[in-house]
């Protein structure tokens, strides 16, 4: 299984019927495979911090073993919205 | 008998399989066996050693060399409000730490940060709790005064 940006993106819009997704692959700036990744999710209504990423984590499971670096911003589409607007 | 205990022992901390199928007792202990009864030390010493102090990191290098830039951002997130005095463990010292804390925290990456024995998240988590000013509420209730407090208070 090749871990790219591309299969990231796919599988969290699909396993937490994310919004938007914006996965960027950050490897060329770190020494080994890294990603990025920005997910507006409904499904983190109500939920900390910590339980969005734990979401994430889980949905990438098979991913992150092979994954060294992972940066992730978790929103709500409210949230995204805010942001954007800024 | 004293002097293989210990290098047992010893072994067991360097993650090393030095002593493979050796007899002890009479019983033969296969190198899958070692590694397991290391691997679940790994995992009862993380219990001990979340709890001891308030703040605790798991890091790449050290406060002082910091080797990764997620973890360097820790360490100067914490430093940004003067909190120095915390436990840094550098996993990349010891790859059974390394491996151990990801499965005791059900966290794949590092760094890692934890107050008062709880896991609290990793660099963006960190780095967003500062930005949102939930930092400062999360030291306070640890029973330590953010130094932003006071620098605000002086402007």
């Amino acid at each position: 299984m090749a871990v790219t940006a591309d299969h990231i993106r796919n599988k969290l819009i699909k396993e937490l019927e994310a919004v938007h997704v914006e996965v960027e692959d950050t490897s060329s700036n770190k020494c080994s495979t890294s990603f990025k990744a920005l997910v507006v999710s409904s499904q983190f209504e109500g939920k900390q911090l910590l339980q969005r990423h734990r979401m994430v984590n889980a949905c990438l499971a098979k991913e992150l073993e092979v994954i060294h670096a992972f940066e992730q911003k978790t929103l709500t589409p409210e949230q995204w919205e805010k942001l954007k607007s800024q | 008998m004293n002097g293989l205990i210990r290098t047992t022992a010893r072994s067991l901390w360097s993650g090393s399989v030095s002593i493979l199928s050796r007899p002890v007792d009479g019983r033969v202990r296969t190198a899958s066996a070692r590694l397991l009864c290391a691997a679940a030390d790994i995992q009862k010493d993380l219990g001990e050693m979340v709890k001891k102090d308030k703040v605790v990191v798991f890091m790449k290098g050290t406060p002082g060399q910091p080797m990764c830039g997620f973890s360097n951002a820790v360490v100067q997130i914490l430093r940004m409000h003067g909190v120095d005095d915390y436990a840094a463990y550098n996993v990349l010292e010891d790859q059974d730490l390394r491996q151990g804390v990801k499965v005791f925290s059900n966290w794949p990456t590092i760094p890692q940060v934890y107050f008062n024995g709880e896991f609290v998240g990793g660099c963006d988590i960190l780095l967003q709790m500062h930005q949102n000013g939930d930092l400062v509420e999360e030291l306070k209730k640890l029973g330590i005064r953010s130094a932003l407090l006071d620098a605000e208070e002086s402007k």
